[in-house]
This record gives C-alpha cells, sequence and structure tokens, in this order.
C-alpha cells in the first residue's frame, strides 16, 4: 500500500511516498540513489545488501521499506563520519582486503555489526559471524585481518562505533 | 581533453550524462580532442614484435582482427599527469595498480601521476578482452614500450629546451634535469605544454632493465579501494539517467524451451509499465526496477519444454557417447611399447562437473540511444565485443556504438558473451529511453557460461624401478589448456577431444572458467600421478622430482617442500598431506595441502594449503599475492562443494542456498610463496594457482585414507563412497 514513509538517511530525514511493501534495497538504490549497496541474491544469501538499522545490520533485500519508518538507516555512504573513514574501512584498504569491491559494502556493515556486539572476536568467531556474506574473489583471509585490526583501533577507544 | 569529461576509473564521479557524449574514433580525430600535450600510440605485433603469441589465444568470439592502427595510448597532459589508455578492464584482479606502476616506473613519473582509463571504447585502443591472465604478459610490453618512447620524446624536448644533450640527461619522478648541472630542469608538464605531439612508434624502444625498476616489483595496495570501501564505485547497474527504465525480461524454465502461448494484459495492467514484445524479446519496462520484476510475474506464458534425457547423473556416460574424435597434441616415443615395458599400469577416468562462475554482481547493462549514437555501460570482459555485438543487432555501425565497463563485480571468464547489454539496447532502441538490464541471480545462474563437464581417461605405467615408462591422456570436453604433462616419460601421447566449448553436446552454454580446461587437466594429471607415487610405493614429491627436467618446475616443486617442511613418506602416509603441479599461463605453481578426513561423515577438513608460484618477473608482488590467495579460496569451491545440478535444460541451482561457494568458516590456513626469476619476463598471475586445487586435495584425501577421489566436487558423499571402495 503506498503511504508516504519517513526515516533518517545517513544522518539526514528523507520522506518518500511508496508502496510500504517494497523492499528497503530497491527504494534505497533507486529513488534514494544509495547504489553502494547491492543486489546479490535477492533472498538474503549473499549479504551484498547489508544496511544499518537503528546501528545493526539487517538485509535490505529482505527487509520492506516500511519497517524502516521513524529509524535511522546507514549505508556504506554514510559510515564515514566528517570526512573520517570508519576504522572498518580504512583496515579495508590497508589489508587490501577486497578485489572486485562488489561485497565490501556488505561485509564492512556486517562487520560493524559483529564487532559491536563482540569487542574482541577471535578470528574464529569473526568467521563465523561473517559466514552468511559472501566474496567469490577470495578475499576472505585479509577481511579476517581487517576485521581484525579495525576491532583493536575500536576498543584503542579512537571510535566507539 | 579535459579532466572533467574522462571517464577514469579512479574517478568516477563524473556524470554519466556528460561520458556519454559522443567520441571520435580516428586516431587523427583521437588527437583534436587534446588541446595539448603529448600523445604515444603502439601497435601490436608487425614488424616491432610486441605482440605476444599468449594475446592470439583466447576465446574470439564476435570478434573483428586486430586493427593496424594502434593498441596501447599514452597521453601527458599540460599538468604533467600521465593517462594510459587501456582496452583491458579491471573486475577485481588488480591491473588498475599494477599497469600503473608499469607505465610510471618506465615513464620515470611517481606512481601517483597516473591516471588509468580502462574500458572505454571510444577513448581506449581496441582489445580484445580480458582474460587469459595476458594483461601483464601479453599488453605489458607494449605499454612499457609506449611509456619508454614517451620518456625518449621528452627527453628529445628536454635536449631542445635545455640545450643540452639527450646523453647528459636524467629524467626521475616527472622532472628531466642536466646531470652536470640540477638546476637545470624541465617538468613533462612543462614539456607538453602548447601544440599536440603525436608519435606512434616504428623502433622497437629500449626498454629499463629489473635492476633498473623502482616501481615495478614494489608492492602496492590496490587504488580503487577508497572507492569500494565508501560505496563511491560505480558498477553497470550503479549507472543512474533521466528518464531510466529498468527492463525484466521473460524467460524460459529450462534452455531448449519454446514460447507457445502468452499473455501480457496481467503485466499491462500494471501502473506506469510498458511491454515491449520483439520476437523473442518480451519484457515489462518501468521506473522502478522491483515494480517491474513484479509485474513479469503478472505475464503469464506456456512453453514446450523438452523431455530431460540428461542430468548431472548421467551426463558424463551422455558425453562420452557424443564425444567426436580427438586430435593428438603432444607425443613422443612409442605407447604401446612403453606399456610392454610397466611392471605395473593403471588405467583411471576421472569425471568434472559443470561450475558457475556466481560473481557476486549480476551481469547488467544501461544503454542509451541519443542523436544517433547508443552508448552503453556493461558488466564485460570484452567491450570492445560487446560494441560489436550491439551493433548488429540495432543496426549500427559500431563507430555509433560506445561501450564504458565501470568496475565489474567479478567475471572469471563467465562476462563475455554481452547478451544483457544487447538486451538492453535493443529495449533502449524500442522505448526511446534509458533502459537498464540487470539479471536476476537466478537469471544468472540460468545464463551462466559453465566451466564444462569432462572426462579424462589415462593409463600409464612404472617399470620395476619406479620409473613412468608410459603416459596415455585423453581429455573429453574440458579443453587443452593444461592437458599435455609436464614430466619426462618416455613413451607418452596427449589427445584432446575436442577443446571447443559449442557444439550442442551440452544441454547449456559452455565457456571459459577461471583458467579454462586446466583445472580439470591438473586434477586428473596430478592424481594420476600420485596414484604412480603411491603404485612405486614412493614419496608424492620424491617421485615428481624423479621424473622432472623442466628446471622451473623442479626449483618451484622444491621450494614448497622446504617452506612447509616436507619429509618424505611413501604415499599414503596416513598424515593427510597432498601435493600437486600445474603451469598455466606461463606460470609454474606447486601446491602442498593438509586435510584431515572424517571417516564418518565423509567430510574433509583442509588445514593448510601452501602455494608456490614463478610467475617471471612480478610487477605488483602484492598483487600477485592476493591473485594466489583469491585463486586457492576459490578452488576450494570447484574441488570440494560446487556443482550444477540440473534436468534437460533446467537448472536446479538456481541461488547461493543451493550453491555452495567458499565461505569464511572452515577456511585453511593459507600461505603464499613467490619464487624468484628476475632473468624470465612477467608471466600469468590471474588463474595459475586455481589449477593446482582439485589435485592438491585429492591427494592429501589419499593420503589420509588411501581413497582416491576420481570426481570433482569431492562432496562428503563421495568422499565416503571411495573410503569404502579403497
Amino acid at each position: 500500500m503506498t503511504a508516504t514513509i519517513s526515516f533518517q538517511l545517513n544522518g539526514e530525514r528523507v520522506r518518500l511516498k511508496a508502496d510500504e511493501n517494497r523492499k528497503l534495497l530497491w527504494v534505497l538504490r533507486t529513488e534514494l540513489e544509495q547504489t553502494g549497496t547491492k543486489y546479490g541474491c535477492g533472498r538474503g544469501s549473499c549479504g551484498a545488501c547489508v544496511v544499518l538499522v537503528n546501528d545493526s545490520p539487517i538485509r535490505s533485500c529482505m527487509a520492506r521499506v516500511g519497517s524502516v519508518r521513524g529509524k535511522e538507516v546507514v549505508t556504506i555512504e554514510g559510515l564515514a563520519k566528517g570526512g573520517e573513514l570508519h576504522p572498518l574501512q580504512k583496515a579495508f584498504m590497508e589489508h587490501d582486503a577486497l578485489q572486485c569491491g562488489f561485497c565490501t559494502p556488505g561485509m564492512i556493515l556486517s562487520a560493524y555489526g559483529l564487532l559491536r556486539s563482540t569487542r574482541e572476536p577471535s578470528r574464529e568467531e569473526i568467521a563465523k559471524g561473517m559466514d552468511p556474506n559472501l566474496c567469490r574473489c577470495g578475499a576472505h583471509t585479509r577481511i579476517i585481518d581487517a576485521i581484525e585490526a579495525a576491532a583493536a583501533e575500536l576498543r584503542n577507544g579512537k571510535r566507539t562505533t | 581533453m579535459s579532466s572533467s569529461d574522462e571517464h577514469t576509473l579512479g574517478s568516477l564521479e563524473s556524470e554519466p550524462a556528460r561520458v556519454a557524449q559522443a567520441q571520435p574514433h580516428s586516431r587523427r580525430e583521437f588527437l583534436e580532442r587534446f588541446g595539448g600535450g603529448i600523445a604515444i600510440f603502439v601497435t601490436f605485433g608487425g614488424k616491432l614484435g610486441l605482440l605476444d603469441q599468449a594475446e592470439a589465444q583466447g576465446p574470439h568470439r564476435g570478434q573483428s582482427g586486430v586493427p593496424t592502427d594502434f593498441n596501447a595510448f599514452v597521453r601527458i597532459a599540460e599538468d604533467g599527469r600521465v593517462t594510459c589508455l587501456t582496452g583491458k578492464i579491471e573486475m577485481g584482479q588488480g591491473p588498475i595498480t599494477s599497469l600503473a606502476q608499469t607505465m610510471a616506473d618506465e615513464l620515470d613519473v611517481p606512481f601517483e601521476m597516473v591516471d588509468m582509463v580502462m574500458g572505454d571504447t571510444d577513448l581506449c585502443p581496441w582489445d580484445r578482452g580480458t582474460w587469459g591472465s595476458l594483461t601483464t604478459r601479453a599488453f605489458g610490453p607494449v605499454l612499457r614500450a609506449a611509456a619508454a618512447e614517451a620518456r625518449g620524446v621528452l627527453l628529445e624536448l628536454a635536449s631542445q629546451q635545455l640545450s643540452v644533450p639527450v646523453s647528459q640527461l636524467e629524467a626521475k619522478d616527472g622532472v628531466i634535469f642536466d646531470q652536470t648541472n640540477k638546476q637545470k630542469q624541465v617538468t613533462y608538464g612543462e614539456l607538453a605544454k602548447g601544440k599536440p605531439i603525436a608519435r606512434h612508434l616504428t623502433v622497437k624502444p629500449e626498454l629499463k632493465d629489473v635492476s633498473q625498476f623502482r616501481i615495478m616489483g614494489q608492492p602496492k595496495l590496490r587504488r580503487d579501494s577508497f572507492e569500494k570501501v565508501t560505496g563511491k564505485a560505480k558498477y553497470a547497474a550503479d549507472i543512474r539517467l533521466p528518464g531510466m527504465l529498468y527492463a525484466k525480461i521473460l524467460r524460459p524454465p529450462g534452455h531448449g524451451a519454446k514460447l507457445k502461448k502468452v499473455d501480457t494484459s496481467g503485466a499491462r495492467k500494471v501502473d506506469g509499465v510498458r511491454l515491449v514484445e520483439a520476437g523473442d524479446l518480451i519484457a515489462v519496462l518501468h521506473e522502478l526496477p522491483d515494480v517491474a520484476q513484479g509485474a513479469l510475474g503478472q505475464i503469464k506464458a506456456n512453453f514446450d519444454v523438452p523431455d530431460a534425457t540428461v542430468t548431472d547423473e548421467n551426463i558424463h556416460e551422455h558425453l562420452l557417447r557424443v564425444a567426436p574424435k580427438g586430435d593428438v597434441t603432444a607425443k613422443a616415443g612409442n605407447v604401446d611399447k612403453g606399456r610392454k615395458l610397466a611392471s605395473r599400469t593403471i588405467e583411471t577416468r576421472f569425471f568434472d562437473g559443470y561450475v558457475a562462475h556466481a560473481p557476486i554482481e549480476t551481469h547488467a547493462a544501461l544503454a542509451q540511444i541519443e542523436g544517433g549514437k547508443c552508448t552503453v555501460w556493461a558488466s564485460t570482459q570484452n567491450p570492445f565485443g560487446a560494441r560489436d555485438k550491439i551493433a548488429r543487432a540495432i543496426g549500427f555501425s559500431p563507430d555509433k556504438v560506445r561501450v564504458i565497463t565501470p568496475f565489474v563485480g567479478g567475471a572469471f571468464g563467465g562476462k563475455t558473451s554481452n547478451v544483457q547489454a544487447v538486451e538492453a539496447a535493443r529495449l533502449a532502441q524500442a522505448v526511446g529511453r534509458p533502459v537498464q538490464v540487470m539479471r536476476t541471480r537466478e537469471e544468472e545462474f540460468f545464463y551462466d557460461t559453465f566451466r564444462p563437464a569432462a572426462v579424462v581417461d589415462i593409463r600409464s605405467g612404472i617399470d620395476g624401478s619406479g620409473r613412468m615408462t608410459f603416459w596415455d591422456y585423453e581429455v573429453l570436453f574440458a579443453g587443452q589448456r593444461g592437458a599435455e604433462h609436464f614430466y619426462e616419460i618416455p613413451n607418452h601421447r596427449t589427445t584432446v577431444r575436442p577443446s571447443g566449448w559449442s557444439g550442442g553436446s551440452h544441454p547449456f552454454a559452455t565457456g571459459a572458467w577461471r583458467a579454462p580446461a586446466n583445472n580439470t587437466n591438473t586434477f586428473a594429471r596430478e592424481s594420476q600421478i600420485n596414484a604412480m607415487a603411491a603404485a612405486a610405493g614412493a614419496d608424492a614429491i620424491e617421485f615428481r622430482l624423479k621424473h622432472l627436467g623442466d628446471p622451473r618446475m623442479l626449483r618451484v616443486l622444491k621450494t614448497a617442500a622446504q617452506r612447509f617442511d616436507w619429509t618424505p613418506a611413501a604415499t599414503p602416509s596416513k598424515r593427510g598431506f597432498g601435493v600437486a603441479c600445474g603451469i598455466d599461463a606461463g606460470t609454474y605453481v606447486a601446491a602442498i595441502a593438509e586435510v584431515a578426513v572424517d571417516a564418518r561423515s565423509g567430510e574433509v577438513e583442509v588445514k593448510r594449503v601452501l602455494c608456490a608460484q614463478e610467475m617471471g618477473i612480478v610487477v605488483n608482488p602484492q598483487g600477485a599475492t592476493i591473485q594466489m590467495e583469491g585463486c586457492v579460496t576459490m578452488g576450494l569451491g570447484y574441488a570440494l562443494s560446487e556443482e550444477v545440478h540440473f534436468r534437460g535444460g533446467q537448472i536446479l541451482d538456481t541461488n547461493f542456498h543451493r550453491y555452495e561457494i567458499p565461505r569464511f568458516s572452515g577456511l585453511p590456513k593459507i600461505e603464499t610463496l613467490l619464487v624468484e626469476a628476475n632473468d624470465i619476463p612477467p608471466q600469468g598471475g590471474g588463474e595459475p594457482a586455481i589449477v593446482v586445487m582439485g589435485a592438491v586435495i585429492a591427494n592429501a584425501i589419499h593420503d589420509a585414507t588411501g581413497a582416491r577421489l576420481k570426481r570433482m566436487p569431492m562432496t562428503p558423499g563421495r568422499v565416503k563412497a571411495a573410503m569404502q571402495e579403497a
């Protein structure tokens, strides 16, 4: 059903008219032009479409846009704050934790959620936490390295989230 | 050319509409675009002999001949920035970094001063396609020649300007100075000011020796990671144009199905929908992609589906039945004589199934037709092939079609047929608005050009001293790459039946898949070599060393064994150690793996993979290492879990919940090792390390359990079955 839906997107209030049953992924990518959020499978099987809703990662290909009404949505475009990259973004760059880069936004935002719940994850915990995210280029080992490094930086208190 | 209308991969901020303006084509027209600066053109082949034989390999689908004009193009702008324009594309494998290193080093400019413009058919010189691990080994020398020539031109200009003979000048970091008086200097940018200078290379310039490299050989981080971690990197489906529509196309339920009856009335009722019915192309278009997808579901279509005769269960029997006679591609001695000399003969039939490319980015394209010019942004490995195919489909001449390749989200050989780009162009032509076609994951699996299922028959034998006396190898359907062995066997023969991917033998399309043919061939060959070693009661590495004469392979294998801390033991040793060697794209690979096998479930845990590689001169050791890691990781998939299930032309693996690619958990410790060989020109890097992954795991399973796996993927069920047989 078409309705007016308002929510925070990357720190700014958005209001749009849309069928609230439409999936958040398509609204983000089309009307809101946040194309950093990727389509990979459309059924929650790959993690390329992960965004943060109220600071928790969700699969935007499965979420109705109506479900984020009044909430705060952060896509990869909104993760850097005040021109400063998030420690995860920096760590992915420093570790070359990507090749084609298509799964990267979902990887980073999923890792964000992982580090919120586990401040000092072991490599095994990172692997387990990231398991639902698919990468075809085989950057896995470096992604684990990057998440480990970002976790350490976050613990050192430079940035809390 | 001002920087604002360049479509550089490094800065994809530019408006698509601005990028889309018509571009000229001939070299003369090319130059007219530049207000000033220096342009250098290089032609492949001919008397310069720059064209590596390897460039002639690979799929040639729909390609025109190699043009007599130029193939590499370098421009030095008045601000001193260097632009390298290449038809190669960036799909994650890293040429955006390594080609810039190559250019910077040979031209003596800082690495940061080089901009890459890739895969734009109006701006970049013609290229066959990005595949075959050819970018560094075949295109690299051409680019180096262009850079060296540009450097020569700059030295001549500096000599005139400074009134100093060239021999007394030195170039460094984009500045040329008088060696006797360093105050006397001029920058590249200053030299490039004024009238445009175009040079067409006629004499092969002298390239730097490895000892002179300052940027090549240094490990460099990717140059595109900032865009990729911030969501700024644009892929084909991320381009937006005013008025664009998203198209969803009616697809058959299986390959070979024929449309009998279609009722589109349901879809037409959806608000804002446009329908295109153009023969075989029935599409629903809408301003919102998900609404288009929903409307597509309202189409009622009846298809005639042919009876399924082949399935993933009986495909090999089918292939054995229909395989045509083959060609002997290598032979020596007399196989029959060798067989008589053998005291122990082993015959093995190996099987490989269909494997999907499954890049996380599905095929996508956006097409716009404006003022008689068609511009298509496409995820493709061969933009020029796409251009020609689009031109034919919409009745344009190729110079009225421009294909722009944004970042490609993985390809692995699967993005070469450009069907989605043609569909987008046809639909844009039909509706008079820009149209995006992006495949769903289900379409991606359905239309993938799978790595072909294959059968390999090997007969080989050893004599009483444990030496191989003969080797009779026959491969069906995989292809020739990697079929010929590299061991010293006096009597041998290699037969390839047939090496093509088409021909109607498969129930759907097949094609090149990262290191085509070589994965299947190396699995079979190295498994059989290990079986021979076991028959001889020998250690798997010592047996290989005893039969190797090629110094490159000897060195790689010895280095791997040493780094692994290998201690010889007759295989199977119960340790779960496997070894495999392979050659691909001119690069030598040896891998050693350690596995543990759960006897009850048949589950294989890969604990450790060490991979050593000798690839000649290494341009970017960081990039090369990452490609090896990617190969090892991706290779675990085809070795252990990846197989396309199908019933006739119906693909049963429709999405990632059914088709299992490698994940984070359960990955082994991966160690990589680059064996230095600066006396050998750069060889391929994107594919070689993947070829050994099937055999290294099969051999480790055998070493652990005594069971010989003859079919990939080595699923728990197959491992258990093999263990019961052993």
